[in-house]
Order: structure tokens, then C-alpha cells, then sequence
């Protein structure tokens, strides 16, 4: 092997040890982090920078384009899917326990159109209107006998 | 490429390998103790995105390309099943909160 040879190698070396290392760090924040929110924030960001050293590392090591291109597909449905899986990760964890109002004092999604509770009152409400509005004779006989 | 490999670059691999299942070990910790749900869910999900790492790590371990297009299904059926229980979760949640949240618009 030549010296370029063994540059490239090393390259590949450390990007791949520098992405399970960033791998690593996501895991220590979800075990060591306080709650679900902060957890949730270091699972994202942490591990899809790790997995992308890691694939940029795969994709230098082989020659040839099919390589490449396999691995740019990967970090690219990574880079889209990781942020869109957090949001809704966070959704469900603000639904069920909404955060602490001494570290979040301006909770402006509260009782918007977009919190989880009204979005869920809201489908109830158009539920109910259409289930009313299907068997109008039933409606109306009921009136009758009131 | 078939050709070898230098042996600096097979001692980051085996060190990246180690970093690695320390972090599933971790990982795993958070899902069995994970005091909500949602810890479990974010466990789960970052679970996944390790399981893609490991297999890109095998890959150069290996030196087959084989083994990527595994990762790639491996990072959408993870996407799909950690969406999928948020959803579920969110819906539950909701459900159980919409007549305390109605008390209090109501209120103020």
C-alpha cells in the first residue's frame, strides 16, 4: 500500500470513529438527561450526525458511484426522517405530561388550534356532527317523542 | 474495495465496534427503566438509528456493499414504527386530557 492509500484509510478510520462516538454521546444523553423532552432533543441531533459520520465513512471507503449514491440516499432519508420522527416523539410526550411551567413559563401551544387536546375535542365535535347528521329520521322522531 | 485493510484503520473499526454496543447497552437501559412512555419511545427510535449505524460499520468490517441496502430499509421501517407509536401515544394522551383542557379554556 501506498502513502494516498493509507491517508484515505485513515480518513475513513476517523470519520467512522467519530460517528460511534457521537453514537455513544446520543446514548448517554437519553440515560443521563432529566426528562422526556431533553432526551428526546439528544437522541435526535446526537444520533443522526453519528450515523451520518458513519455513512460518509462507507461511502468514501468503496469505490465507484453505486456506493455513493446508496450512501448519499441513506443520510438524505436520514437527515428527512430524524427531525420529522422527533417532532412527533415531542407531540405525544407534550400531550401526555405538558412540560414544567418553572422551566417553560411561555407555553404558547396550549390551547391553540394545534394543541393535541383540542385537535383531539375538535375530531370528537366533527365526529359527533356527522354521526347527528347520518340518520335524520331518527333525529327527529326523538324530538317527537320529547 | 477487496484490496487490505491498514491496520490503523482495523483498530478504529474494532474501537468504533466497542463505542458502539456501549451505546446499545445504554440505549437498552433507558428502554427497560424509562419511567414514561415517551423515554421509551425516544429509546426505541434512537435504537433504531444505531441499528443503521451498526450495519454501515459492518459494512466496512465486512468489506461487502451488500449490507447497506439493509441499512436503508432498516432506516425507513424504524422511521415508519417510531411514528407510528407517537401517533398512538398522542392519541391516547389527548383523549385523557381534552375534558380537563375544555375546564379550563372554559374558566379563562
Amino acid at each position: 500500500m501506498n502513502m494516498a492509500e493509507h491517508l484515505h484509510q485513515a480518513l475513513v478510520g476517523l470519520l467512522a470513529v467519530g460517528g460511534a462516538f457521537f453514537c455513544l454521546v446520543a446514548a448517554l444523553g437519553v440515560v443521563r438527561l432529566p426528562d422526556a423532552l431533553t432526551r428526546m432533543h439528544a437522541s435526535s441531533k446526537a444520533g443522526a450526525l453519528g450515523c451520518g459520520m458513519v455513512l460518509v465513512a462507507v461511502a468514501l471507503f468503496f469505490p465507484g458511484i453505486d456506493v455513493l449514491a446508496r450512501a448519499i440516499a441513506a443520510i438524505l432519508f436520514l437527515l428527512l426522517s430524524t427531525p420529522v420522527a422527533a417532532h412527533m416523539i415531542g407531540r405525544a410526550i407534550y400531550a401526555s405530561e405538558p412540560p414544567d411551567s418553572v422551566i417553560a413559563p411561555y407555553d404558547e401551544l396550549r390551547g391553540s388550534a394545534d394543541d393535541p387536546a383540542v385537535r383531539m375535542r375538535q375530531a370528537h365535535a366533527k365526529g359527533a356532527e356527522k354521526h347527528a347528521a347520518q340518520p335524520p329520521s331518527a333525529k327527529i322522531r326523538t324530538g317527537d317523542v320529547t | 474495495m477487496s484490496g487490505e485493510i491498514s491496520p490503523f484503520l482495523s483498530w478504529c473499526l474494532v474501537l468504533a465496534l466497542i463505542m458502539l454496543f456501549m451505546a446499545f447497552a445504554l440505549t437498552v437501559l433507558r428502554v427497560l427503566r424509562g419511567p414514561t412512555k415517551g423515554d421509551r419511545i425516544v429509546a426505541i427510535d434512537l435504537f433504531g438509528v444505531l441499528a443503521v449505524a451498526f450495519i454501515a460499520l459492518f459494512t466496512l468490517y465486512q468489506s461487502r456493499i451488500v449490507f447497506l441496502d439493509a441499512a436503508i430499509a432498516l432506516a425507513l421501517v424504524a422511521f415508519f414504527g417510531t411514528v407510528a407509536y407517537a401517533r398512538l401515544m398522542e392519541k391516547q394522551a389527548a383523549e385523557k386530557l381534552a375534558p380537563t383542557r375544555e375546564a379550563e379554556n372554559e374558566h379563562g
